[in-house]
């Protein structure tokens, strides 16, 4: 095995075995601390893999911003900081199950599909941000400014679910 | 590297994430796991992407589109589950039955279970 794939093995187990912890965790914020390792060797896999604009990007928006709400959303919702018993359902089992079958599925799926494909990232592929930013802005312009437009929608939606309250209080 | 590394990885990271939406009571943490799913399809597009040399990178624009998409879900996912927070003092998402569709509640029941 080469040095990459070494270390991709080593992102990919932290990835799954933190994964794991937020499935399994009892602790509301621990879950949310193991979902930013989570997101953290997943941007290793996407540096191992010759995407250094999307790391970065998992960087900032992901580990940067939506663990902080996810945080901000646990404290706001006065979750408790311990230990919590009961935090899984009933039909843990059945969701167990539902898990793994998909898992199961997807893993026999892909090693009938892609067995002993390689990937094969070369120096040109290094470096690529200039390369994505051009793209971005050439053929996919027209999406890009779509995404704006629904997070902008997003924005105003958000703001509109929180503020009702508010009007309610003024009646 | 073998295109099954990360493609294995993100099919166990979706089962996890499937698990974590079903199994998890609180709003916040069924959240999280829809994260883990949008995560594992990332992986998957910024792999084929690698594999594939596609010169529109369209696996790599795509996976920032779902990161676009995640925030704007996790921002209002979370509008959502405040606004239950505050009208129902708990997100316990097991506990959250109004919206869903049934029969005209049996009166019977009803006064046995408020009594």
């Amino acid at each position: 095995m080469t040095t990459v794939e070494v270390l991709f093995v080593l992102m990919g187990v932290l990835a799954v075995g933190s994964a794991l912890l937020v499935a399994l965790s009892t602790n509301l914020v621990h879950c949310a601390l193991w979902l930013v390792v989570t997101l953290g060797a997943l941007a290793g896999c996407y540096l191992l893999l010759a995407a250094e604009f999307v790391a970065w990007v998992q960087v900032l928006i992901y580990m940067g911003a939506v663990v902080v709400l996810l945080l901000f959303a646990l404290m706001l919702t006065r979750a408790p900081i311990g230990r919590v018993p009961d935090l899984d359902g009933p039909n843990r089992v059945v969701a167990a199950i539902a898990g793994l079958a998909t898992t199961a599925m997807l893993v026999v799926s892909f090693v009938a599909g892609f067995r002993g494909t390689r990937i094969t990232v070369g120096a040109d592929d290094i470096g690529s941000t200039h390369a994505v930013g051009a793209t971005i802005f050439g053929s996919w312009v027209l999406p890009f400014e779509l995404v704006s437009v629904v997070l902008l929608a997003a924005l105003v939606g958000a703001i509109v679910l929180s503020r009702r309250r508010a009007a309610e209080v003024a009646d | 590297m073998p295109l099954l590394f990360p493609l294995v990885v993100s099919s166990a990271l979706f089962g996890i994430g499937v698990y974590v939406v079903l199994a998890r009571r609180h709003a916040v943490l069924v959240l999280m796991g829809v994260e883990l799913m949008l995560n594992a399809v990332n992986l998957n597009l910024v792999a084929f992407d690698a594999w594939w040399h596609d010169t529109f990178d369209s696996g790599q624009v795509l996976a920032l589109f779902v990161i676009a998409i995640a925030a704007a879900e996790i921002g209002l996912g979370l509008a959502i589950v405040l606004v239950v927070f505050r009208t129902h003092r708990h997100v316990d998402v097991d506990n959250l039955r109004e919206l869903a569709d049934r029969d005209a509640p049996d009166p019977e029941r009803v006064a046995g279970a408020s009594s």
